[in-house]
């Protein structure tokens, strides 16, 4: 009946041997010669700032890659996303490096994670860098006891340093150009906001901005009228704020309800240019801090990635994705001085690190400094931006070498100038 | 001024409160169902009604009618693919299955929240007003948009109030939610009844997510406290009592404004949950309950 002829079975089974050692032998002398080299990016996928930073890992890795990779090992990407949750990361992190065997760790832009992270970096022994979290604990953290955690690097500004560069700006653009004289602070109530209203209430008083009031306001908040009423009841030139987990709704209020103050400080969804479509335009005046941003040329790097980041993406990334892909390269660059992906020896090429990124010169403080394994604040290094979203756009305004434009305010916002 | 203030800005989050919590209690009421995924819906109103206007460039009215419809849409599938299917199902014992609906709508209200944070991330989204500017009532400048919220939300619930008081389908809804048996005597078919209240629900959320999403912005992470804060007023008002939720969603609503201004924004929900539990105390049908 049955018509078709088979193989004999003993054919069959001969192949599939000679394949599966032809194939052993192929896979085990790629692996001898070209083995990746894995970083793990554990991040907020699902949130504005954080969503750039798997993004621009990956968009590194593809250009390292297409190049060559590290000494002929390609650079391979793994990400997860932490749904914002410390636990969530610390799972990751476990996974990262037990399971996937991941070389790096780059995680999350959130303070609270990444400090639940560290003692998971020490224990594991593997490089972690941050891209995004600020609080100054972290590289505190990494001083008090460097031999435990020094496998955590910092590639992000600390909150001291975030405060000086908001006041470096205001100094310029709002005592000196508006001739202002009062402020009041305006922030949310997490790690990183602890040590940067410390920094504030410290250099706002000596660039000339007298601190009237100072509004800590929880995380969770929806309605900010009460807020702004308070604010606008104690009559200050200028709101500094320090936002990150909130944005679009305190930024859309302040517009809906017209509050003649302008906001000027840390805004961190504000970095991100999908932040003017989420706020319907409402971000029109807001000044925000950033360490790099579209059509700015803090160093010749800056365009190139932001534009080829719009071209994958569909949007210019937040100041995590400058950051992150920043890492990326001087990982890669560590491994390829260190000669090994063995943790110590990365370490010890990470400190030697001077790399010139997107957002500026790349330097780590060293062990003897206060805020061990940060990047370096300062000129010639990473100053850091201030940046005023203007007709649904991110324009530079400071430092004068990189301004793009000058302040420009909606016409309900009441700029004193004397 | 500051008095004024608060009763201004307490009238518009009260109305809106009361609105969320008005198609909560009438489901509530009408078929027995605590539907926990309330917040989840209201929230998808606002999405749909944000993504319409930015990524379709729809104008704002139709955006806001894209997140009715959408509402009005999850609500239908809520009926149909979650409750409807435990309500008839012969596997799970009839005293369980108030439990089922439960769980099956907070599970429901979850997934829906994973899939707004999947697709438009975690992260706040505000629908365009539909009226901007500011109005000075005498002296307190206030956002056109939040009278034009309390404006509709009276109205809608006042045309609710006509729809469930004078006409033939509203007359079927209360006597639904009196005497369930009696109506099916009377030759009405209950689960039509159900579907015409699931989709006034829908209708009524929409409208409540989408004058949300304009006067504070919503996010995924709002699904839960809105789902517990109108499960707060409609207990606190009495389970399945329309003019108790009115009146608990005020109370409620004042109750947060006057916290939030005069002692600190951070602390805003904690008087209301109190007076929940006091009010459980000494009443445990809530204000206007029936028991």
């Amino acid at each position: 009946m049955m018509n078709t002829s088979k193989p004999p079975a003993f054919w069959s089974v001969r192949r599939l041997l000679g394949a599966t050692a032809i194939g052993l032998l192929l896979s085990s002398s790629q692996a001898m010669a070209a083995d990746p080299i894995k970083f793990g990016v554990i991040a907020e996928a699902q949130a504005i700032a954080g969503a750039s930073i798997p993004q621009a890992a990956q968009l590194a890795a593809d250009e390292i890659n297409a190049k060559g990779g590290v000494d002929g090992r390609q650079i391979q990407i793994i990400t997860y996303d932490n749904h914002s949750s410390s636990a969530d990361s610390v799972r990751a992190f476990q996974r990262a490096v037990n399971e996937d065997k991941v070389n790096a760790v780059i995680a999350s832009y959130i303070s609270e994670v990444v400090l639940a992270l560290m003692p998971w970096a020490a224990r594991l022994k593997t490089v972690m860098v941050t891209p995004g979290a600020a609080s100054n604990e972290i590289s505190l953290g990494v001083h008090k006891d460097y031999d435990k955690n020094k496998y955590t690097f910092h590639g992000y500004l600390t909150s001291a340093s975030l405060a000086l560069s908001v006041c470096d700006a205001a100094k310029e653009l709002l005592v000196d150009g508006k001739h202002m004289k009062t402020a009041v602070i305006m922030s949310e109530d997490a790690a990183w906001t602890t040590p940067l209203d410390v920094g504030y209430e410290q250099c706002l008083p000596k660039i000339g901005l007298k601190v009237l009031d100072h509004i800590r306001f929880s995380p969770d908040t929806t309605d900010f009228t009460p807020i702004f009423n308070k604010i606008e009841g104690s009559k200050p030139d200028v709101i500094i704020t320090g936002i990150s987990h909130v944005g679009v709704q305190p930024t859309v209020q302040w517009k809906n309800q017209q509050v003649p103050i302008p906001m000027l400080g840390i805004s961190s969804q504000a970095t991100n240019e999908t932040f003017g479509k989420d706020t319907n335009g409402a971000a029109d005046g807001v000044l925000f801090q950033g360490v790099s941003g579209p059509g700015v040329a803090v160093t010749p790097k800056s365009i190139p990635f932001a534009e080829a980041f719009k071209k994958k993406y569909g949007n210019y990334p937040s100041y995590a994705g400058y950051t992150a892909y920043d890492e990326v390269y001087y990982l890669a660059d560590a491994i390829k001085r260190a000669g090994s992906t063995n943790s110590d020896k990365m370490v010890d090429a990470l400190e030697k690190t001077d790399w010139e990124g997107t957002i500026g010169r790349v330097q780590f403080y060293g062990k003897n400094d206060q805020f061990t394994h940060t990047i370096k604040y300062g000129k010639g290094l990473i100053t850091g931006l201030m940046l005023q979203w203007q007709d649904g756009k991110q324009v530079a305004v400071w430092p004068k070498e990189v301004a793009k434009g000058q302040l420009k305010f909606p016409s309900f916002v009441k700029v004193t100038s004397n | 001024m500051l008095a004024l203030q608060i009763l201004i800005d307490g009238f518009a989050i009260s109305a809106l409160y009361a609105l969320g919590a008005t198609g909560f209690t009438l489901i509530f009421g009408v078929s027995g169902v605590l539907n926990l995924s309330h917040g989840a819906i209201m929230v998808l109103a606002a999405v749909a009604a944000w993504a319409a206007a930015s990524v379709l460039h729809l104008d704002t009215y139709s955006g806001a009618l894209v997140g009715i419809v959408a509402a009005l849409i999850c609500a239908l599938i809520t009926y149909f693919a979650v409750v409807q299917p435990i309500q008839k199902s012969r596997r799970i014992p009839n005293e369980e299955k108030e439990i089922f609906v439960l769980t099956g709508t907070l599970l429901w209200g979850i997934m829906i929240q994973e899939l707004i944070a999947y697709f438009f991330t975690n992260n706040a989204k505000t629908v365009l007003p539909i009226v901007g500017g500011v109005v000075d009532i005498l002296g307190v400048r206030t956002p056109t948009n939040e009278i034009f919220t309390a404006l509709v939300c009276c109205l809608v619930i006042a045309l609710l109030w006509l729809l469930v008081n004078r006409t033939r389908t509203g007359k079927a809804v209360l006597a639904a939610s009196m005497n369930p048996r009696g109506v099916t005597l009377l030759g009405l078919e209950l689960s039509n009844i159900y579907i015409v209240v699931w989709a006034i629900y829908g209708i009524l959320a929409g409208i409540a997510g989408v004058l949300l999403g304009m006067f504070l912005g919503v996010s995924s992470y709002s699904v839960g406290p809105l789902t517990a804060s109108a499960f707060s007023i409609v207990v606190l008002g009495g389970l399945g009592s329309v003019s108790g939720s009115l009146i608990a969603a005020f109370v409620v609503g004042y109750l947060e404004t006057l916290t939030a201004y005069l002692v600190s924004p951070a602390y805003r929900t904690i008087p209301a949950l109190l007076l929940l539990i006091i009010v459980m105390y000494i009443r445990p049908q809530g204000l206007l309950g029936r028991r």
